[in-house]
């Protein structure tokens, strides 16, 4: 990496790489060519354990060990790490305890804590909580967004742009999500230009990152790669982030083909946390150390160290009283 | 069950001593009592010369050959050096050429070995050269205990390929690490169009307890039906088989295919 050593580069996040050498972000940005196929030499990872992990996991985490594994995870590396969400309880009582939790937290610098904030009571509740970043959660599909969150697409980006406009004069950066992009459970198939029209509407609405996100796993790398190509012509590449779930074990090589189209963030949580609530006792989110272990195998960088992360894996997979999903953890707890 | 799904090959059974591997001590029952598919051929492990010529006596009409990347591997696995295998093959390869057996070459920790680590491409690509220059109609290269990634899987492949024509060469990828598929992507971008699986992912990882070890099939034909590719496949008769061999095993399925689908 030129004139930053290897130690230093690796204590820094990412964010702040940037803002001390500015040149840094076209140099990361240059493609690693192998063989014809091009990689980004960094990938932000954002570590969904937390939120997307916990809230579909059947046990509920007393508060306590939430703010241990969120502790946990600041100390590997991870430059983003979703928190909690800030939902009613009556719909996710996984996540009753958000505000405890945000405060509770002990807070990395240069790691950055978005929460959900499905609404404006959400997001005032978040502020008030101490949140500096959050997060809103459309749908590709019109069927999931009715039954998921009981309006339609059009409602719903309604309800996102009053949260998007109150964050803006508050400088609170917001990302967006959208599910279901690669198929829903109720509709099926998705086209990628519905995809492509949702994302186009969350960034122009002053959201960061589009977080696409194939909510019940069943997409390859040949729906990926259409549903990216579409999403592309709305939404730079760089604003992209791909949310594989691994139900049907696809996500790793979704997340390559991702890559190799340019798309450099990744949503993942550790040991795998959460399961699939439309494929019951199916795997849900992909293994934050299945992903990093790829990813270093490749050369790509995410400063993040893989060692810990499968440290604080083994913590949640204990006080949950569950196996991790992640093969990797599965591999390195038992070699002989 | 497997012969109905459209699968092109099926690997048999095994003519290794029962003394080394007793789960393939009914390697002749196995091969006379199967109902053989026309178009699908029934390749079986043949380490040494007494072993082909069992094979060759039970009605065998494939075979395949096991060599290693990894010295170390090799003389813990089959008590020989690297060298001294090849020239054990050769003389099996001799004889199939008489007989008019076809022989497939696998070669083992092509992406690691348990033993010694790392594992250079250049060993990988010398073996495989050796095994094809023999007569070997294809190799086989194994990431034996899954360590691999698509940077590893890239570069052995590169080095591989310099030796031998990539149609001739296929992928056997373990999951241990969960890389499998992500492997066989990139090997496929490589112009590989062979590869091997094992239904229900089937078969542990004996270096890493508790650790899985074979690619499962359906995952793979998911994956490959998803990206356009024609395999002939039937994925719903492949995980009625998936099905039968876990349930009497009294095993979960190591496929994600299979998990998902059996609770929607």
């Amino acid at each position: 990496m030129g004139n930053v050593p290897t130690t230093v580069k690796h204590c820094l996040s990412y964010e702040q790489l940037i803002q001390d050498y500015p040149w840094l972000k076209r140099w990361l940005q240059e493609e690693k060519t192998i063989t014809g196929h091009e990689y980004p030499e960094f990938v932000k990872i954002v570590e969904v354990g937390p939120r997307d992990g916990l809230q579909n996991e059947k046990e509920i985490v007393p508060t306590g060990v939430k703010i241990q594994l969120i502790d946990m995870l600041s100390g590997t590396g991870l430059p983003v790490i979703e928190a909690t969400s800030f939902v009613s309880s009556k719909w996710v009582p996984q996540m009753a305890d958000h505000s405890d939790v945000l405060r509770g937290i002990q807070r990395a610098p240069h790691v950055r804590y978005p929460v959900l904030t499905p609404n404006m009571q959400g997001f005032k509740d978040a502020v008030a909580a101490g949140a500096t970043e959050v997060a809103v959660f459309g749908s590709a599909s019109e069927t999931f967004s009715k039954k998921n969150i009981n309006c339609s697409i059009d409602e719903s980006m309604l309800r996102f742009e009053e949260v998007i406009n109150t964050a803006k004069e508050q400088q609170i950066p917001v990302r967006g999500y959208v599910s279901c992009a690669l198929g829903c459970p109720h509709e099926g198939h998705i086209e990628p230009s519905k995809v492509s029209e949702v994302a186009k509407r969350l960034y122009a609405m002053g959201c960061y990152e589009i977080s696409l996100g194939d909510t019940i796993g069943v997409g390859t790398p040949g729906s990926m790669l259409k549903m990216l190509q579409s999403v592309i012509e709305e939404v730079p590449a760089h604003a992209l982030a791909v949310h594989c779930h691994d139900t049907y074990g696809q996500a790793l090589p979704n997340i390559l083909t991702a890559l190799q189209m340019g798309v450099c963030v990744v949503d993942s949580a550790v040991a795998g946390l959460g399961g699939c609530p439309y494929a019951q006792g199916s795997s849900g989110n992909v293994s934050t150390e299945d992903v990093l272990y790829m990813l270093h195998g490749i050369g790509i960088e995410t400063g993040v160290n893989l060692a810990k992360v499968i440290e604080a894996g083994d913590f949640i997979c204990n006080a949950l009283r569950r196996k991790t999903n992640s093969k990797v953890a599965q591999a390195t707890g038992r070699t002989l | 069950m497997l012969s109905a799904t459209g699968l092109p090959v099926i690997e048999a059974t095994s003519f290794v001593s029962p003394k080394w591997v007793p789960q393939m001590a009914d390697q002749v029952e196995v091969m006379k009592g199967i109902g053989r598919k026309p178009g699908v051929s029934y390749p079986v492990l043949t380490p040494n010369l007494k072993g082909f010529q069992a094979a060759l006596k039970a009605g065998a009409s494939e075979v395949a050959i096991f060599g290693a990347a990894s010295e170390l591997f090799s003389k813990k696995n089959i008590n020989c050096s690297v060298e001294e295998s090849l020239q054990r093959f050769e003389v099996i390869m001799k004889a199939a050429k008489e007989a008019g057996v076809p022989v497939r070459g696998y070669v083992s920790c092509v992406l690691g070995c348990p033993y010694e680590g790392k594992v250079a491409p250049e060993k990988v690509a010398h073996v495989a050269k050796r095994l094809y220059s023999m007569g070997c109609y294809e190799i086989s290269l194994g990431d034996t205990i899954g360590v691999g990634t698509p940077g590893s899987m890239i570069e052995m492949l590169e080095a591989v390929s310099k030796e031998v024509p990539v149609n001739a060469l296929a992928v056997h990828c373990h999951d241990t690490y969960g890389q499998a598929l992500a492997n066989i992507l990139v090997a496929l971008q490589m112009g590989i169009s062979v590869v091997d699986s094992s239904v229900a992912g089937l078969g542990g990882c004996p270096y890493a307890q508790g650790a899985s070890g074979n690619v499962a099939t359906e995952d793979v034909v998911y994956m490959l039906h998803g990206l356009g590719i024609q395999t002939g496949v039937d994925l719903s008769k492949l995980m009625d088989a998936g099905a039968y061999i876990c349930r009497t095993l009294n095993r979960k399925t190591s496929s994600k295919v299979a998990q998902a689908n059996c609770k929607l």
